[in-house]
């Protein structure tokens, strides 16, 4: 076993996502980590170490937004945490829960990823614009959809993808998350839709692309004897991946995401799996653009390089297919908080391991599960693998 | 979300009471300003820009020539041995057709963006730059060859703006 202790997931929590809502984001991160607990049959006073999961500072507007975030998290008078790395920070965030928990430091870790999108008004896109290298690109006026769009149209050319096949991951997942309570845009639509609506970057269209949202989500981790003393039904965080490439996005091939490779082979050499598309029974892979689901099952080895749209074609991705992704409704469909969607995907791989996620449950009786979150510059990855 | 769990917090705002004032809000602009060294590396690609010449550096060790240039190589995790410049043309390596602006404002006319391989440097060392005197971007393609044109050597003040865009080119 790596870590002293093993580490369960004994509970889980979530707020609504929406592009505008109400509460502060210490308020979502309150609700969200206030369910989790309930869940976990705990109180805040068990909770012995908080890991805070939260996306740039510049959204909000608040320039120490973990500082500013801690009280919604719970972690007034506890060692506490904030980490941050890019779109990944939800997914990451867990892993860092496990190790506060694997390392026999602490018996207990409440993990919240949290994000409102909404305060950097009208649009956060300018605030993405700081995520460029300030020499290099900057000047030319680079915007965040550029980079997706020259990601997407490589992978595209190198496979031979077409639009049509890319589109079918957007039906899927919107569709999906009409199952979902807590979606921002659940929807039946079509391939024909997402082709006809507007062209924003070429190859990106409207609804090839995630919506901005607000939202928060929580997970409660627990060592093996309290999860044990607490719950009959614990989930077992089994491996655990990170990776990061660098900065110098322009100067590897994108058509293959390496580092997420990388992540998912830390992960699966620390849960013994030796072959990912069999073993693994449900996944959430990130979505925030729909090609990213298929490129991001490769790099995960869910399937081989330039396989990923075959079998989303084939049906095998669908809820009742037999490598259900993105059964939540995915970020496409549930909406995409940074952080908050990256735990969301946590937090959704316990649902249905629990057996809990009622019209969204998989078929079978899945056992184990895997969440990924990817981010920065096209550069980062990281791997939640969990077992019942 | 659990089928165990029956009340969903969030409460939604609609965009147009946000607009009409409606909601309690607190508006605030920072006023912001940076000014970066552009550092040891940097330093010699954008005085290369004046010179309309595109620098790289290389690393003896893993033999790489590197655009943009590095100080030190962060493969090999050594100073780099050398400042050079390489080509000025390249070739596609992935494009796009931009419709967006930098706040999420739409445009009428297309920005050409692209990866561009320069000549000259390591296979694969690409950079982020524009496209131009290309009429209709059908006529774009992967692996298609472009040359730098560069402002008016007046004009230039050490930026990647130095270059305006890159043009298809022949070669000959």
């Amino acid at each position: 076993m790596v870590g002293k202790k093993r580490v369960a997931v004994i509970g889980a929590g979530m707020t609504k996502f929406r592009r505008n809502l109400k509460e502060t984001g210490k308020e979502l991160s309150y609700e969200a980590s206030k369910m989790a607990l309930d869940q976990a049959g705990l109180e805040l006073s068990d909770i012995k170490s908080v890991v805070m999961g939260t996306a740039p500072d510049a959204f909000d507007g608040v320039h120490m937004k973990g500082e500013y975030l801690a009280d919604g998290a719970g972690a007034w008078e506890k060692p506490y945490s904030r980490v941050f790395v890019g779109g990944g920070t939800g997914v990451f965030a867990v892993d860092a829960g496990w190790w506060h928990v694997a390392s026999g430091k602490f018996d207990t870790c409440l993990v919240v990823g949290e994000e409102k999108m909404s305060s950097c008004y009208p649009h956060p896109a300018y605030a993405f614009t700081t995520i460029f290298d300030q020499i290099y690109s900057r000047p030319l006026g680079v915007t965040l959809i550029w980079i997706f769009a020259l990601e997407m149209h490589r992978y595209m050319h190198v496979h031979g993808i077409t639009k049509e096949e890319i589109a079918l991951v957007s039906v899927k997942n919107k569709r999906n998350a009409l199952d979902h309570p807590c979606a921002q845009l659940g929807a039946n639509i079509t391939v024909e839709d997402v082709l006809n609506s507007e062209v924003l970057c070429w190859p990106v269209q409207r609804l090839d692309i995630s919506p901005t949202s607000d939202g928060a989500a929580a997970l409660v981790l627990a060592s093996e004897d309290v999860a044990k003393k607490l719950t009959d039904d614990p989930v077992w965080i089994d491996g655990v991946g990170w990776c990061i490439d660098s900065t110098y996005w322009t100067n590897r091939d994108l058509y293959y995401p390496q580092y997420v490779q990388c992540a998912a082979q830390m992960a699966y050499k620390m849960a013994g799996i030796k072959n990912p598309p069999k073993e693994i029974d449900v996944a959430e892979v990130y979505d925030p653009f729909d090609y990213k689901e298929l490129h991001h099952m490769e790099g995960l080895m869910l399937a081989r390089k330039g396989q990923a749209a075959k079998l989303t074609a084939e049906g095998v991705t669908q809820r009742d297919g037999d490598l259900p992704i993105n059964p939540s409704g995915g970020l496409l469909g549930v909406g995409n908080p940074i952080a908050a969607a990256g735990t969301m995907k946590c937090c959704e791989i316990f649902w249905q391991l629990r057996g809990e996620a009622g019209k969204r449950q998989v078929k079978g009786d899945p056992r184990t599960g895997l969440a990924q979150a990817w981010g920065d510059l096209m550069q980062y990855g990281s791997v939640v693998v969990m077992r019942s | 979300m659990s089928e165990k769990i029956k009340h969903f917090p969030g409460e939604e705002l609609s965009g147009r009471d946000i607009r009409e004032g409606k909601i309690p809000c607190i508006k605030h602009r920072p006023n912001v300003k940076y000014l970066w060294s552009a550092g040891i590396a940097m330093s010699r690609f954008v005085e290369g820009m004046k010179e309309g010449k595109i620098i790289g550096s290389k690393c003896v060790k893993c033999k790489r020539i590197m655009v943009p240039p590095r100080a030190f190589c962060e493969e090999c995790f050594r100073p780099v041995d050398e400042y050079a410049p390489v080509k000025d043309t390249g070739t596609i390596n992935t494009y796009s057709v931009s419709y967006v602006a930098g706040d999420a404002s739409r445009i009428k006319e297309p920005i050409l963006v692209a990866v561009i391989d320069i000549d000259g440097a390591s296979k694969g060392m690409g950079i982020l730059h524009l496209l131009g005197e290309i009429s209709d971007w059908k006529q774009i393609k992967f692996g298609m060859k472009v040359k730098a044109v560069w402002k008016p050597s007046e004009e230039r003040e050490g930026s990647i703006t130095d270059i305006k865009y890159f043009k298809p080119f022949e070669e000959v």
